[in-house]
């Protein structure tokens, strides 16, 4: 069977299935186990009624539960364990954990992924705000907030190779094809860079690539949040003879201080979690590790499954607080 | 109010300007893959694509047509051809027949050959060659001209990689596959995700703020805890490496997105619809598929545009959950990422392939804007 009618056969059963069993399942409930007629009437509706919201819940808590809550239980269990030979596992305490902590490439990947925590969500969000705030009293406004929006569609990879040909160097006698060293050279550059070659620095050119996808989703949400803050305020400031400047800064932005916390930790995961950039753009050569490639390294290339999970587990320990912080933000909001 | 920058018309400039500006930076780095992938490969590796959309001035070998294309006329053997081979090619600055002086005529000028005779060049590439002996040898004559060449573009990257089966290059296959893992597993989270929302938003039982507070602290699991645990899960219930495993996958995934973008819409829905609903007898079955999803159209269409993106923008969980060793089932982004790694250089191929993976989530980004925004700002945990 060819995998596109497998495709329109999958969403055909996926489809009628849901719908099918969310239907009988509340018949069953409604005509056979509890009818809302006889001696028992009254009590049986509201044995219903406590029943089906969990009818309404099961596919989806199952799911979750099954992709996203038994794994981290198991990420944490494998980390704490070593693959026997032959199948089965030993436990072997924090073992993979201190093997982790002495290898360098661990660290040289927590020290990339820290200036990406600090560079990514700081440089979305600035730019993201300067943009919202640049378009919002000019004519084409939304035409330019569409074009920066636009990456948001690219994928890691896609967005990849259009940097790679920015970043392109030809040796120094031919014409550069990478704009990058086309300006380079242009302003008195003499040797083209091999830019993501260059220790240190390499990192930086692989952050702007994420900053130039992030930015947009920074300035959609803040550019919301600009409109929403009262005119009032932003008139009496006007009347008390603010500039332009103080009147962003110190008007405009205090007020949308939350909002910027909810992108800047947003833009924070996401760079946790970015693997296809640096993947496929220097494989972690040149000292551009990142927690997330090492991982992939560890789990499929070395194959070693207790480095690999500890790994995993460091990205959840880092994400950890963003999820508390969340969470409790959304019971307060519920209240 | 009044428009704060228009008080003074120079801040208003700078605002022009500065947006000018930055849009510039955020679309030349595509216009430049999207330009070049219009380009041959000679025309992309020797000049920058920037260049290409000017016309150029350029210094190219020609050579005219072989001796045996000669006639004889008034005693005098001639021959007579189109340098370019079309007029309106070029338009020829300067000429010459000797490598070390290729700028040595203007066009018009009678210069002697090498060889004996002589030549003329105009402007347009027409040439004349006369001799009072026969030419001889095989090979034409060369001509080294000066021209400027108006922008030129192909669209053999994109027939090569989209049409020809043969082409080892072609991204034909993995775009089907993608489109096979993208379709059923941007539907099927929806569904259940959306009998899910609605039991958190407006039914009342026991458990339900904790169960809303644990759909939003797994928003933000990193998939990456997934991976060993549910491959190892998929080897052992026996559905392995294959789209069954990454449709699961992206329906797991997508799951905690799906439903608190759309409990948030539903508890935002008037609560007298469905009191009133539930008053005339309605089941909650109907009320749900009657009511609620005709009127949460706008948070489907939210979130099937996110899960869109993101199952087509994929490289992860393909690469875990789906490509096996035979590789007839990869996908786009791992085709590329292929290229880029053992065919570094053949920037018409990457440019290309790059180009028909990207073009699908633009269009829908482009066409459906509205609603992406509008999921956007309902997703982001405030």
């Amino acid at each position: 069977m060819t995998p596109a009618l497998q495709g329109l056969l999958t969403i055909a059963i996926g489809v009628t299935g849901c719908v099918g069993y969310f239907y009988l399942s509340n018949q069953f409930l409604d005509k056979i186990l509890f009818p809302p007629r006889g001696p028992n009437a009254g009590r049986n509706i509201n044995r219903a009624n406590m029943i089906r919201p969990w009818l309404f819940l099961f596919p989806a808590m199952a799911a979750l539960g099954l992709y996203l809550a038994y794994p981290v239980v198991e990420t944490l269990r494998l980390s704490l364990t070593e693959r026997v030979p032959g199948g089965g596992y030993r436990w072997v305490g924090l073992d993979n954990y201190t093997q982790m902590a002495a290898e360098p490439k661990f660290w040289e990947a927590m020290r990339n992924n820290m200036f990406w925590l600090i560079v990514v969500p700081a440089m979305s969000t600035a730019f993201g705000l300067l943009v919202a705030q640049l378009t919002d009293r000019i004519r084409w406004g939304n035409l330019a907030k569409s074009l920066i929006f636009m990456p948001m569609a690219i994928s890691f990879v896609g967005a990849s190779v259009i940097w790679k040909l920015v970043y392109d160097a030809r040796p120094a006698e031919q014409d550069q094809i990478g704009i990058l060293n086309a300006l380079y050279i242009f302003f008195g550059g003499t040797e083209p860079q091999t830019w993501l070659t260059i220790p240190f620095w390499n990192s930086f050119f692989l952050m702007i690539v994420l900053v130039w996808i992030q930015t947009g989703f920074a300035m959609v949400i803040l550019s919301a949040a600009l409109r929403g803050i009262p005119e009032e305020t932003v008139e009496a400031a006007i009347l008390d003879g603010a500039n332009p400047f103080q009147i962003f800064f110190k008007i405009k932005v205090p007020q949308i201080k939350t909002t910027i916390l909810v992108v800047w930790t947003t833009i924070t995961i996401t760079v946790l979690k970015v693997f296809d950039i640096v993947f496929a753009m220097t494989n972690g050569q040149w000292e551009t590790q990142v927690l997330a490639n090492y991982m992939y390294d560890k789990l499929f290339r070395a194959n070693d499954w207790g480095v690999g999970s500890a790994s995993a587990m460091v990205i959840m320990l880092l994400v950890t607080p963003i999820l508390i912080w969340n969470v409790r933000n959304a019971r307060k909001e519920m209240e | 109010m009044s428009d704060i920058a228009g008080t003074k018309p120079a801040l208003r400039w700078v605002v022009h300007l500065s947006v000018v500006a930055l849009v510039a930076l955020w679309v030349l780095p595509t216009l430049g893959l999207l330009v070049s992938s219009f380009r041959t490969a000679d025309q992309i590796v020797t000049s920058g694509w920037w260049r290409s959309l000017f016309p150029s001035e350029q210094n190219l070998t020609l050579r005219s047509a072989a001796p045996e294309t000669q006639v004889l006329e008034n005693g005098v053997y001639v021959i007579e051809g189109q340098l370019f081979g079309t007029e309106d090619q070029a338009t020829i600055s300067r000429w010459g027949v000797s490598s070390r002086d290729v700028d040595a005529f203007v066009p018009g000028d009678v210069a002697e050959m090498r060889r004996g005779g002589t030549v003329t060049v105009d402007a347009q590439g027409n040439y004349r060659m006369e001799n009072t002996e026969e030419f001889t040898g095989n090979r034409g004559a060369r001509i080294f001209v000066t021209a400027e060449l108006p922008p030129e573009f192909t669209t053999d990257n994109y027939q090569k990689v989209l049409l020809d089966e043969s082409s080892t290059d072609s991204m034909a296959k993995a775009f089907f596959n993608t489109l096979t893992v993208t379709i059923p597993a941007t539907i099927i989270p929806i569904l259940v995700a959306a009998f899910a929302a609605y039991a958190l938003a407006w039914m009342e039982f026991p458990g339900r703020a904790l169960l809303i507070a644990a759909v939003v602290g797994l928003l933000v699991v990193p998939l990456q805890l997934a991976l060993i645990p549910l491959l190892k899960f998929h080897l052992n219930i026996g559905i392995g490496k294959g789209y069954l495993g990454v449709w699961m996958a992206h329906t797991g995934f997508g799951m905690p997105l799906a439903i608190y973008l759309l409990r948030n819409y539903m508890a935002g829905l008037p609560r007298d619809l469905i009191e009133n609903a539930r008053v005339d007898g309605a089941t909650e079955f109907q009320i749900f598929t009657k009511l609620i999803l005709p009127l949460s159209f706008p948070a489907l269409a939210s979130f099937a545009i996110f899960q869109f993106l993101w199952t087509w923008n994929d490289l992860l969980v393909a690469k875990v959950f789906l490509i096996d060793a035979t590789g007839q089932t990869t996908v786009m982004t791992n085709r590329i990422v292929e290229l880029l790694g053992t065919r570094g250089g053949n920037w018409e191929i990457l440019a290309t392939a790059a180009f028909v993976s990207i073009a699908v989530p633009l269009l829908v980004f482009f066409a459906m804007q509205k609603y992406l925004v509008r999921g956007l700002l309902a997703g982001s945990v405030k």
